[in-house]
């Protein structure tokens, strides 16, 4: 019990000052039959070392990313992370603080806010981004929500594009309120086929890259849903594609939300990640989440505040924009750190080579005799039709060494059997060529 | 007795207006595959212009997010007794296994045969904490307290749609609550009716009765409440609820106090979050990550999240997505997963009498505070408490000193103020949440410093009013920063 300071001594001392007999009295507050007295089913306190041992034992229970072989991607990306992020997010001031309530003694949480607000606003081509959603799939949901609010209205279109998670989450947020969800299908290519939009939708949601990896033509959508009065949701599957692409903002995108997990957050099994979330400065309003601002202080030095509060739920409860209160803090700070590291060009020739990398796979897949099905360009992730069950394929790479991506079947069983291949910076050429002729293995 | 001095207090500008062209943090290994043109492969989606990124050293990034660490509070540094917020210790015992990375570095699409740890792990923790709870089930999925209460009211209007009661579009809430309270249930499509707490601060049966009627779907609770008191009545009340065929809900930011003395279960909880960060000790980051699971008696068990894991007949685990009845999914993957981890170590680190261990030291710290402070501030609800104590300036009001005047005077003192205005029914509150791992001695050096501040306000009121003194900033312009909000740095704003 090393984490309790409390000798037999202190605890008569203080009992004493109380004026209670003993520790059971303070209880006296709970009725008897409230009093829970069998043992939890919770086995017995242990030490460091048997601690240790238990979860080493069960992390050597599962297979992991690393290495130069890893090929599944699919919204969770096996990036390379600077050795200077953990060194920095495990000072103690960054790690046990906690939401900048007091901004005088919260101002290195807070600027580190405001310069994320910044790069993320800068990377998605809008003006406002808030401190970080739980991930990817809420902060979609949550621009859903933000559309029904501002355009009061209840359609949403949903691209066959976006993750199938994402669509999951979105139904299950909007369940209670009326929405009615639509889905948007897909072109032979891989894109969401363009539409015409009647006056009642609300929102069209399509995601940047697409789930199948298809990089979509934006300004189509963004001219349909400004004749229509509607808004256009960029949803962001892989934010490295950020350094390369046209930000959605630019090309007429009104909310642009996603999961920038591969800004130097580890897999971590899923979570935890950091959905963003970012919006043209008319619609800030009605934004939901943490938001830093700008102001001085008495003395007129430039500090920062947490701001726009009337619309959270601590000060407006049942009418706030959201019920969001503590965010993904953490995983924020050490994307602002991953984006300060890599720069302008160190992000850029990351992205560079992530697409060199997924152009060089489909060559030798190709050359290997699979088919590529979508004829979409693509950033770092395709698919690939595998000539049996994807399974059979899977376990062809795993014998070779190679995870090999996601197995499409439950996902997106009109492409017949096929695999998903996300290609990072860290996937060697000689690792792609294993993947090729794993692959293809029972074609040969 | 001011032991607020930190050495040299930096400067440090935006990470921006450090930036050097041509300055690079990062290298990268010469690409093995043959270059591509961007350009033609992307065409008009290529991006033209870069992002506003920062050109930095690998140093200059260190030193930048160095020093603005130094102007942060953290548990690590002095007492932090944010009421509802449990700053206790972290163990770093736990920092160390969340990054093993058999844990860290697992893919949430790997097939459920080849992550059988981590599978193992959840469902144990599952377990633990159904346990703790008395709930029948438990789902880790929800990635922070707010979204377990989501979960929680999707739950109880799934329940109430399965049995075709649609009348209920109405959910009863105490006017201690939380915030995220009535947000969630109105996230639910619910209209939100206050239910008054009694003089004592505490919910009454007959007050939930007079509420109650066949439109009610749920009351939500927090117990202890937000006054840091053990709801007396919930047993009556829960009784009251589940007659008129409504649900409770339980908020567990609380549930510090009760580990292993008493579960929300037997007290007639229906559905009720837990917050990891809180309870069971996983760093509160600067604002998360936190984790949110969701507990439910047997009768709400088809509504929960999916997937959820179970434990095959031959002893491995799966996780089962096809529950016909479930409210759906509300993480992209498995939820903060890292957190769990956390837990779990923590968890087995204090064992079943560890917990209730901690939860008594809770108790017998913020009533000894509260003792050691009662002749000296008002206490709005007198007698014994839970967890945490509410305190509020009406003693000081002849002075003109607010509580937001007493709490920036902490800061000069090395503390971070308690949570202050909340909750809402007391004008002016203090609450005050000490947590178990502070020590007698720290206990008595902040009660200490809270009696000098308060005979301050009468000798010296100034000093409070223009506190923090000892800070790099102090009194920051909310007001301004609210009426011209600047979000983002521009270019332009360098010069």
């Amino acid at each position: 019990m090393h984490y309790l300071p409390h000798t037999d001594d202190d605890i008569e001392e203080m009992l004493a000052v109380i004026g209670e007999p003993d520790i059971d009295a303070l209880f006296a507050g709970i009725p008897e039959k409230l009093r829970y007295s069998d043992a939890l089913d919770v086995p017995a306190g242990q030490s460091e070392i048997e601690v240790q041992k238990r979860l080493g034992d069960l992390a050597a229970a599962n297979t992991h990313a690393g290495g130069d072989a890893w090929f599944l991607g699919a919204g969770t990306y096996a990036h390379f992370i600077p050795s200077a992020i953990d060194a920095l997010i495990s000072r103690a001031e960054i790690t046990t603080s906690y939401t900048p309530y007091q901004p005088e003694i919260s101002q290195g949480t807070l600027q580190t806010v405001f310069e994320w607000q910044t790069m993320m606003a800068s990377l998605t081509g809008l003006e406002v981004a808030n401190a970080s959603m739980y991930d990817g799939a809420s902060a979609t949901a949550e621009a859903a929500l933000m559309a029904m609010r501002i355009t009061r209205r209840n359609r949403i279109l949903v691209s066959e594009g976006v993750h199938p998670h994402t669509v999951h989450v979105l139904t299950t947020y909007l369940g209670g309120l009326g929405a009615e969800i639509e889905r948007l299908p897909l072109e032979d290519d891989g894109r969401t086929a363009s539409t015409t939009l009647t006056d009642d939708v609300a929102c069209v949601i399509v995601q940047q890259p697409n789930f199948l990896g298809c990089i979509e033509e934006l300004s189509q959508f963004a001219e349909a849903t400004r004749a229509a009065g509607a808004l256009l949701i960029t949803s962001v599957g892989e934010a490295l594609s950020l350094a390369l692409l046209r930000p959605p903002g630019e090309l007429g995108a009104d909310i642009v939300c996603g999961e920038a997990q591969s800004f130097g957050v580890p897999v971590g099994f899923g979570g935890p990640h950091l959905g963003f979330l970012a919006v043209r400065m008319k619609h800030v309003r009605q934004l939901p989440g943490r938001l830093v601002g700008e102001t001085v202080d008495a003395r007129g030095k430039r500090g920062f505040v947490l701001t726009l509060s009337t619309r959270e739920q601590h000060i407006r409860r049942e009418r706030a924009t959201s019920n969001i209160c503590t965010n993904q803090g953490l995983c924020l700070t050490m994307a602002t750190i991953y984006l300060s590291l890599m720069g302008p060009a160190g992000l850029r020739e990351l992205a560079l080579q992530n697409l060199a990398k997924a152009e060089y796979a489909k060559q030798r897949l190709r050359a290997a005799g699979l088919e590529l099905p979508l004829s979409a360009p693509t950033f770092n992730e395709f698919v690939v039709g595998v000539p049996d069950a994807p399974d059979a394929a899977l376990a062809r790479a795993k014998q070779a060494g190679v995870v090999g991506g996601l197995d499409l079947t439950r996902f997106r069983p009109q492409l017949g059997p096929a695999l998903l291949v996300c290609t990072t910076e860290l996937c060697s050429r000689e690792a792609i060529d294993r993947l090729a002729a794993a692959l293809a293995g029972a074609a040969a | 007795m001011s032991n607020a001095t930190r050495g040299i207090a930096y400067e440090e500008p935006l990470v921006f207006e450090r930036s050097r062209p041509g300055r690079r943090g990062v290298g990268l290994p010469p690409l093995d595959v043959p270059e591509v043109d961007a350009e033609t492969l992307l065409g008009e989606a290529l991006r033209k212009e870069p992002a506003t990124l920062p050109e930095l050293s690998e140093l200059d990034v260190v030193r930048h997010f160095t020093r603005l660490s130094t102007w942060n509070a953290a548990v690590d540094l002095g007492l932090y007794p944010l009421g509802s917020c449990t700053m206790k210790y972290n163990p770093k015992l736990n920092e160390q296994l969340a990054r093993l990375p058999g844990l860290a570095l697992a893919h949430p699409h790997t097939p459920a045969a080849e992550v059988q740890g981590l599978l193992e792990l959840m469902h144990e923790l599952e377990g633990q904490l159904a346990s703790v709870s008395g709930m029948s089930r438990v789902s880790l999925q929800p990635a922070a307290g707010a979204q377990g209460e989501l979960a929680g009211v999707m739950m109880i209007r799934a329940y109430h749609a399965s049995r075709d009661d649609t009348r209920r579009r109405k959910v009863l809430i105490p006017d201690s609550a939380h915030g995220t309270n009535p947000a969630s249930a109105a996230l639910n499509g619910y209209d939100i009716v206050a239910v008054p707490s009694g003089d004592d601060g505490m919910l009454h049966p007959d007050a939930v009765e007079a509420a109650m009627d066949d439109e009610v779907a749920a009351l939500m609770m927090t117990n202890p409440n937000t006054l840091g008191l053990f709801e007396t009545h919930i047993g009556r009340i829960c009784e009251i609820v589940h007659s008129g065929g409504g649900l409770v809900y339980g908020d567990g930011a609380n549930l510090n106090a009760l580990l292993g003395l008493s579960r929300p279960g037997d007290m007639g909880i229906d559905v009720m979050h837990f917050n990891l960060h809180k309870t069971f000790s996983t760093p509160h980051g600067g604002g998360g990550p936190g984790a949110g699971p969701v507990g439910v008696v047997e009768a709400l068990e088809p509504f929960l999240p999916v997937p959820v894991v179970e434990q095959t007949e031959a002893g491995g685990f799966v996780w089962d997505e096809d529950r016909p009845q479930t409210i759906g999914r509300l993480h992209g993957n498995h939820g903060n997963v890292g957190m769990m981890v956390r837990a779990y170590a923590y968890i087995l680190s204090l064992g079943a009498d560890g917990l209730r261990r901690s939860a008594e030291m809770a108790v017998l710290n913020a009533n000894y505070l509260l003792t050691r402070l009662q002749e000296h501030y008002h206490v709005p609800f007198p007698g014994r408490v839970m967890h945490e104590c509410v305190l509020s300036d009406r003693g000081l009001a002849e002075t003109g000193i607010t509580t937001l005047d007493v709490a920036k005077r902490l800061i000069d003192h090395g503390y971070h103020p308690p949570t202050i205005y909340f909750p809402l029914i007391v004008a002016g509150a203090l609450m005050i949440e000490p947590t178990e791992t502070e020590s007698r001695e720290a206990l008595d050096r902040f009660a200490d410093t809270l009696i000098e501040i308060a005979r301050e306000a009468h000798r010296d009121p100034e000093a409070l009013r223009t506190a923090p003194q000892r800070t790099r900033l102090t009194r920051l312009d909310e007001t301004r920063a609210a009426r011209k909000p600047i979000l983002r740095w521009q270019p332009q704003d360098a010069s």
